[in-house]
């Protein structure tokens, strides 16, 4: 409960909203309340004593009432989406704040999937409860209240009924919803496991085919099939237990007070639109009640969401901003220094990624970085933008630790084509400017032709104008890391770093893009990771890599000579020969 | 002075099985062959003969006995209480509790064998879909996104299954208590009856239509921008990094409000329109007791009527309306069950592989294979593979190279069936494979790809996925063949170790080596290798080379191949470029052509960095279609 209550806090901008809803709420239950009592008038002041006068006038003001009580619930309405869509609304752009503000160490412990669910369908949730609970916690405790009122009022022996009636009922219903609880998880359970059937025969479609493993995929399916018929039956028939037992209960209460009631008129001089209107008020409690129960259930849901929700609010940044923020006067060298850097993704894990780095690279020098699958490559050049910030050591841009620039800055001169050459599904164009939306489209065409991306482009049916993705055209693996080069060079970075970014590319363009690269136009520092040693021939520095240490470095024919490694994947990569036509 | 409360209808049981709240946003998709869909979705509801005879009974009983308590009720107010004579009132009233307890029974007993009914139809539905997607060809799954997919087999499923548990009982006891009750009326009050359902029914059915009007349109606004706000959101977070890479947080927090502010606008508007069904039920409810108890009292006054009967009828009055409010509910619920329904039949009356009739059993197959002439085409139009003869002996060993998208994995879809050949015809030991059960067909190849499905469940269970009786000795043998023993001993249970799904806590290397482990265990006449590229280091190379090897002994091996190593030790290597054999022969005979192989192995020997322009991507399409397998 106190998750879901300091979501409530977003509710303050809507408060004049929060308030109306409830308040409206309150005048169309007292309106329903007088319904009873109104045709209890008709039947003791007009039928009993023939006065038409009393039996249409009456009937004239249920009517007005009527119209009343529409209108205040029309208005509670209105005011309780208004204020639940405008807490929805903020509470979504919270977390995109938050969302944008999360560092990489961040990202990387929160799965994508679980992010963007919380931003959909927990706000969701939350939203549609707030919505159920300005209309629904109003009315069904002042109607249930209400009518405990008029009942005692009009007969406090009858209003014993109430007594009894209401705790059993009570209590009937919370056995129910706790026996039901845990049949729905188990429900899910069950969901869950026919589902990753289904979602791994869709995925696994060819192994599932190759092996010709249809009867025993069958198999597995049924099993799991089975398994959520039998729980899902059970829940259901446990949940459907409520409506009888309800019913039940009140009707044993009509029976009661029409048995105490009779005697009541007879002896006491009770009305007999009395002993109606009493029946009608013992129902609408009851109704009211059991409202009451599916209502707990869809808070106890929301609860879950905004657990999930606060977590996510409440996540710090695991960087830092330095305290004092350094600008650059103008476009850094692009000198950049690691001194004795020592990395670690999680504090709890004892193994360093990486381990005492210390490398120059001067301004417009190529460093290529080198080594197994595993061995921190990425990493390591992950550090230059500061996506992550150093155990021990430090790395500088231009003599200034890159933890006191602010991170806007660093990364307008530090340019980087993700290992993942990931494309959003809008125009070609688009994407390339990605890092400077207003580009020119010189700059852009200019980037593209570096890139070798502009001969490709020109072919597609709109040219720049193309749409990616699933309702546009689709790009091979090469055309797409090109369009990631493409947008590194565009904002004309001081350091540009493509981080195994050609894989894909074949030899040729491979060779096209680093001649390109050689001219150095833009007197950029370039970090290559690759794993071809055909692509980080050129380099001016060649960092090996093992297990995170830095095993040598040199120029390449320094390397041939003086590191056994560097050798061995040099020779595993021509005498043996990887032919490398393509890298998927 | 609604007085007999039977009214069980009124609400559902609590939806908390309920999967996501699709609901809530979708606009009500409108089904296109409702009859169709309902006779089909009956069909399977038939299957449960006992059930349904048994639940419409109950239903029937039920209707009956709450049409008993109100009657009964006008029978104690006119008949004991306002003549205040109690004689007799005990009988009546015990008789109104065993009305009341045996309608509460037999509505338990009820919902509980539709609850069973239910579910067994949905177990039905679900399997059937399930088998369909077993026997669909591939190029189904080309044609269609998993995510697609899987939200046919979830959310349209569960749809349904709402639809079947909550609202089939709920709409046809429903409809007959509302005739059962308007008979009532009739018979007890002609002219009261005809005031109260004149207006109930008149209100609720214009009301209603007004409102559904005025909500779909709006409804469908809501929902477009519900799409861009999720679609935007999706995109973004999922590739957080690039934003954060490119500093562009700010931009995309500013075009994230737009979407955002514009949602809840279009959300305000359609909920307030949706919201009012509750408030104005009520009204239409009010207004018509308002004139059962005016007109009534006023009948009353002139001796036309009696004050038990006003009571019987304000208490009918709600039993006749409230399953019509429910229905009007329930409609929006029961137009997408349709429409997930009619998903789901679609995607059921989809045509299966074609697979050989007569099924006789092949003699372990030696490995002699043929392609002669063989064409084929993804797309119309979009030749992929041109003519391509190519014979195996049994043992041989293929290499087929060439750029991406060139037709090499084609060559492999084809072999395996997952296509069938525009034209020409493939043969294994003389004989046409569409001849084989594609059953028999596939137990006789193995099939190693680059990137490896596992599945969730122990790495033995996945190893034995290439032979389902292989025990546990077997397993363990496969996997020290296949240079895999050493590592499943590092994992934490080592055989019996639980893989996550699709295998992410293994590095592909490991993930490729379980294949070939796999595959030793299936001991197929005829395997099919795809050599992995650079994303594994030089060490887990080795080893799965090595594996490769031990594997390819003995057996007829087709390897999309990448190392010279291979390649050169293959007896036939075939150049396929946009789609033909431009080249075959050994490693030395191919040399000495001087072609496009000695062009490709020199380039590279000279590492050259500007190696000639012969090798480039291909279409596009085409490369995505191949880089599926």
């Amino acid at each position: 409960m106190q998750a879901l209550l300091k979501l409530l806090q977003f509710l303050r901008p809507h408060w004049r909203f929060a308030v109306m809803a409830p308040v409206l709420m309150l005048c169309e239950v007292v309106l329903d309340l007088m319904q009873p009592r109104l045709i209890q008038r008709i039947i003791d002041y007009g039928v009993a004593r023939s006065d038409t006068q009393v039996v249409l006038g009456t009937a004239s003001l249920m009517l007005c009432f009527m119209a009343l009580a529409g209108l205040s619930g029309l208005g509670c309405g209105y005011f309780a989406v208004r204020a639940a869509y405008g807490l929805g609304g903020d509470l979504r752009a919270a977390l995109f704040r938050k969302v944008q503000s999360l560092s990489f160490g961040n990202l990387d412990n929160l799965e994508t999937g679980a992010l963007i669910t919380r931003l959909t369908s927990d706000v969701n949730k939350i939203q549609e409860m707030v919505m159920m609970m300005m209309r629904g916690m109003v009315r069904m405790p002042l109607l249930m209240l209400g009518s405990l009122v008029m009942a005692a009022v009009i007969s406090p022996r009858l209003g014993l009924i109430f007594i009894v009636i209401l705790p059993a009922l009570t209590i009937a219903l919370i056995m129910i919803i706790r026996k039901t609880f845990p049949l729905y998880r188990q429900v899910q359970e069950g969901l869950d496991g026919v589902n990753t059937v289904m979602q791994e025969n869709l995925a696994g479609v060819r192994v599932v085919k190759a092996f010709a493993r249809t009867e025993y995929e069958s198999r597995r399916f049924a099993l799991a099939n089975n398994i959520l018929v039998q729980r899902m039956t059970d829940a259901v028939r446990m949940s459907s237990r409520t409506t009888p037992v309800m019913m039940l209960t009140l009707n044993v209460g009509v029976v009661a007070a029409l048995w105490i009631g009779a005697g009541e008129v007879q002896m006491a001089g009770m009305r007999v639109g009395e002993l109606v209107a009493f029946i009608n008020y013992l129902g609408q409690a009851v109704i009211t009640l059991m409202m009451f129960s599916t209502l707990t259930i869809q808070i106890s849901t929301a609860q879950a969401s905004a657990k999930r929700v606060l977590e996510l609010l409440e996540s710090e940044p695991i960087l830092m901003s330095p305290g004092h923020e350094i600008k650059f006067a103008s476009r850094p060298s692009g000198k950049v220094v690691f001194d004795n850097v020592s990395f670690n993704y999680s504090p709890a894990n004892p193994d360093l990624v990486l381990k005492n780095i210390s490398f120059e690279a001067e301004p417009g020098q190529t460093v290529a970085i080198l080594g197994a699958t595993g061995s921190g490559k990425s990493t390591l050049v992950q550090l230059i933008p500061r996506f992550y910030d150093v155990c021990q050591g430090s790395v500088t841009l231009d003599g200034v630790d890159v933890r006191k620039i602010p991170e806007e800055e660093l990364r307008r001169h530090v340019g980087i084509a993700l290992q993942e050459s990931i494309l959003f599904s809008t125009s070609i164009k688009n994407n390339i400017r990605l890092g400077e939306p207003d580009a020119s489209f010189e700059k852009l065409s200019t980037a593209a032709r570096n890139a070798q991306a502009d001969e490709f482009i020109s072919k597609l049916p709109d040219g720049y104008e193309a749409l990616v993705g699933q309702r546009g055209v689709n790009l091979s693996g090469g055309q797409k890391q090109r369009l990631a080069i493409a947008r590194a060079l565009l904002v004309q970075p001081s350091v540009l770093i493509l981080d195994d970014s050609t894989s894909a590319v074949d030899v040729h363009t491979e060779g096209l893009i680093q001649e390109v690269l050689g001219l150095n136009s833009y007197r950029q520092t370039r970090f290559i990771v690759a794993q071809r040693i055909s692509s980080v021939l050129n380099a001016d520095k060649i960092l090996v890599l093992d297990n995170g240490e830095i095993i040598a470095q040199g120029t390449h024919y320094e390397l041939l000579d003086a590191c056994e490694v560097y050798r061995e994947i040099y020779d595993s990569q021509t005498e043996n020969g990887v032919i490398t036509y393509s890298g998927n | 002075m609604a007085t007999n409360f039977q009214e069980k209808q009124q609400s559902a049981p609590p939806l908390m099985g309920r999967i996501g709240n699709a609901q809530t946003y979708s606009e009500v998709q409108r089904p296109q062959k409702t009859f169709e869909t309902l006779l089909r979705v009956w069909f399977y509801l038939r299957r449960q003969k006992i059930a349904l005879i048994f639940t419409a009974i109950m239903v029937v009983g039920t209707v009956c006995l709450d049409l008993i308590g109100p009657f009964l009720l006008g029978r104690v107010i006119d008949g004991h209480i306002i003549t205040r004579n109690l004689n007799g009132l005990l009988q009546i009233l015990v008789l109104m509790l065993l009305v009341y307890l045996s309608s509460g029974s037999l509505y338990l007993l009820q919902s509980y064998v539709m609850a069973g009914a239910a579910q067994r139809t949905m177990r039905d539905l679900r399997a059937d879909l399930f088998s369909t997607l077993l026997h669909m060809p591939l190029n189904f799954f080309d044609r269609r996104s998993h995510g697609e997919l899987m939200s046919r087999l979830t959310s349209d499923v569960e749809n349904i299954n709402q639809v079947l548990s909550n609202c089939v009982a709920q709409i046809v006891s429903g409809s007959l208590s509302t005739v059962g009750v308007a008979i009532a009326m009739f018979f007890i009050n002609p002219r009261l009856a005809a005031v109260s359902v004149v207006t109930i029914s008149l209100l609720t059915i214009l009301g209603n239509r007004w409102l559904a009007a005025k909500t779909r349109i709006r409804f469908r606004v809501q929902q477009a921008a519900l799409g861009r706000l999720y679609g935007f959101m999706e995109e973004t977070i999922g590739v957080q990094k690039v934003v954060k890479a490119y500093g562009q947080e700010k931009a995309f927090t500013t075009q994230f409000d737009v979407v955002n502010e514009d949602f809840r606008h279009s959300g305000i508007r359609a909920q307030s329109y949706s919201g009012l069904t509750g408030p104005m039920m009520n009204t239409i409810h009010n207004t018509a007791y308002a004139i059962v108890a005016g007109v009534g009292g006023y009948m009353a006054v002139f001796g036309m009527t009696t004050v038990g009967v006003i009571a019987m009828f304000i208490s009918y009055t709600r039993q006749f309306g409230r399953p019509m409010n429910e229905i009007a509910i329930l409609y929006n619920m029961l137009q997408s069950a349709m429409a997930g329904a009619e998903r789901v039949f679609d995607i059921i009356d989809e045509t299966p592989e074609v697979d050989a009739h007569h099924v006789d059993l092949v003699q372990k197959i030696q490995g002699d294979v043929l392609f002669d002439c063989v064409s084929f085409s993804y797309q119309k139009d979009v030749p992929v593979l041109k003519e391509v003869t190519l014979h195996a002996r049994p043992g041989q060993t293929i290499a087929l190279i060439g750029p991406t998208g060139a037709g090499k994995t084609t060559i492999v879809n084809l072999l395996t069936r997952f296509y069938e050949t525009d034209s020409g015809k493939i043969q294994i030991d003389g004989r046409d494979i569409r001849d084989i059960p594609k059953v028999e067909l596939r137990q006789q190849l193995g099939i190693v790809l680059q990137d490896t499905f596992l599945f969730s469940g122990t790495v033995k269970e996945n190893i034995r996925y290439g032979r389902l009786d292989a025990n546990d000795e077997e397993i363990v043998e496969a996997a020290r063949l296949s240079n895999a023993d050493t590592f499943i001993h590092l994992l934490p249970n080592g055989y019996d170790t639980l893989l996550t799904e699709r295998g992410s806590n293994l590095s592909h290397g490991q993930r490729q080596m379980l294949a070939i482990a796999r595959a030793i265990l299936a001991d197929p006449a005829i395997l099919i290798l795809d050599e992995a590229t650079s994303s594994v280091d030089t060490r887990t190379e080795r080893h799965i080379q090595e594996a490769m090897h031990r594997l390819m002994e003995g057996r007829t091996s087709f390897v999309i191949a990448h190392r010279l190593s291979t390649i050169r030790g293959a007896d036939k290597i075939l150049v396929i470029n946009h789609g033909e054999v431009t080249e075959r022969g050994t490693h030395a005979e191919l040399l000495a052509k001087k072609g496009f192989y000695w062009r490709m192995s020199v380039s590279h020997q000279e590492e050259s960095p500007k190696p000639e322009r012969v090798l480039l991507e291909d279409d596009a399409a085409i490369c995505v279609l191949e880089n599926e397998l």
